[in-house]
């Protein structure tokens, strides 16, 4: 009888398993990214005529944008769970449903971190935008990432077994992570266009969200995946 | 000796259909059971139960001494389903597939390799994705995926399906040594000749509920 690892050496196998399927099928680079790139330019040409209002919306659009290509990331990611009946061999490896979604979750941050520093870099360039409060915008964008993908693995899970999870996982994930991008775009208004200090209440609530979807998105994985 | 698969008056509704419909059963440690039926008898359906995949409705299922309406995760890792999904990553190659599923499996990538080598599967294969392979690669890595987890149970669906004769030949190999070291085999076969000669008992499954029980050697075709 096989034993399965402890819940760190399951997360970290299906951190690198989905780390390979991306380099693999390169979804990420192929077709997210230049989605999220084509959102930042159709802003940018939506504002452009008052660069004012462009430059006050900065911080908003780019975590919208970071939303929606998060959806199109847990899409392909859990699409590929629910395939070729992935969900059923999961099911029965014995692996721990919580080291299952870590990994998710961790393979997921890493994609969209990824992801965000080249957004970050086509909004200088787009929106002209100034970085100022560097330290804090790391920590936003990763608290921010964290939460982002430790909710959404759990709606991209529970979506993954219907028939309309394209239309569904969107509708159930995106009012759950308007509080994400609420603190999120409040943090980096305060790190791009004044003092750093000053956000970093919005840092520690972006931690605590991000806290609250893991811990329950550790014990919500669980019936998701056996009663599936 | 004690039953590793028990079933009494088990019911598996797939949505409102019970797919099983009362089903009473026992299969003993180093018994290989064929499973026959038409389609749609809910052969897929049992070996489903006895994976701990799918619920019962109502009855009794004691697989591996495991209590399946109260313990399924306790029995998902104990048993190896060769189904009629890859249960494969398919833009991973075939040693990045069994390198994955025997380390979750508390395997080692040794008896990944191992089993590879054991279903014959050519080491020129090894790096291509597994979307490349034929349909009797794949399947010989499936069937490899599952061995290397050791399970206590083997549950097959069509393990003879896509398979060259030398494949074929291979799996029988391999069920009647896994039942000879102990495993119970319970396996669902349309290839009767072929089946018959590798199970030591049968059981006739039809609308959800077993018909006959009877050696190999007795059974007609004619109703299948």
């Amino acid at each position: 009888m096989s034993q399965s690892g402890g819940v760190l050496s399951d997360a970290l196998l299906v951190a690198r398993k989905d780390l390979l399927l991306e380099r693999r099928a390169k979804i990420g680079i192929g077709q997210v990214l230049p989605f999220a790139i084509l959102v930042l330019l159709l802003f940018a040409f939506a504002l452009d005529p008052d660069r004012g209002i462009l430059k006050l919306a900065t911080p908003g659009l780019f975590w919208v944008t970071v939303l929606f290509s998060a959806v199109l990331t847990l899409q392909r990611s859990f699409a590929l769970e629910a395939e070729d009946g992935i969900l059923e061999a999961l099911r029965l490896s014995g692996m721990s449903p919580a080291g299952i979604y870590l990994g998710k979750v961790t393979a997921l941050t890493i994609e969209l971190l990824l992801l965000e520093a080249v957004l970050v870099l086509g909004v200088a360039v787009l929106y002209d935008t100034k970085f100022l409060g560097i330290p804090l915008l790391f920590v936003i964008a990763f608290l921010a990432t964290l939460g982002i993908a430790g909710a959404g693995a759990v709606y991209g899970a529970l979506a993954a077994r219907l028939r309309s999870r394209e239309t569904l996982l969107p509708l159930l994930l995106l009012p759950l992570l308007a509080p994400v991008l609420i603190a999120a775009t409040r943090g980096s208004e305060v790190s791009l266009e004044r003092e750093a200090i000053s956000g970093w209440p919005w840092a520690a609530l972006l931690g605590i969200f991000a806290l609250v979807y893991l811990t329950l998105g550790s014990f919500l994985f669980r019936p998701l995946l056996e009663d599936a | 000796m004690s039953a590793i698969v028990h079933l009494r008056s088990a019911v598996a509704l797939i949505g409102r259909f019970p797919a099983l419909a009362g089903v009473d059963l026992d299969v003993h440690a180093g018994e290989i059971l064929l499973l026959r039926g038409p389609n749609g008898a809910g052969k897929t359906t049992l070996l489903g139960v006895c994976a701990g995949l799918i619920g019962l409705s109502t009855g009794e299922a004691v697989v591996l001494g495991e209590d399946l309406t109260t313990n399924r995760r306790a029995v998902r890792r104990r048993v190896g389903l060769l189904g009629h999904d890859s249960f494969l990553y398919q833009d991973l190659s075939v040693v990045e597939n069994l390198d994955f599923w025997s380390r979750a499996a508390a395997a080692t990538v040794a008896d990944g390799r191992a089993a590879l080598d054991r279903l014959g599967v050519a080491s020129r294969l090894f790096e291509l994705p597994v979307h490349a392979l034929s349909a009797g690669q794949r399947r010989r890595v499936s069937f490899a995926a599952m061995i290397c987890r050791r399970p206590e149970l083997w549950l097959l669906d069509e393990p003879h399906a896509g398979l060259d004769s030398a494949g074929r030949d291979l799996v029988d190999g391999l069920m009647s040594e896994a039942a000879t070291s102990g495993a119970t085999v319970l396996f669902a076969s349309h290839e009767l000749d072929r089946a018959e000669h590798v199970a030591h008992r049968s059981v006739t499954i039809s609308g959800g509920v077993i018909l006959a029980e009877t050696p190999p050697s007795s059974e007609t075709r004619a109703d299948l």
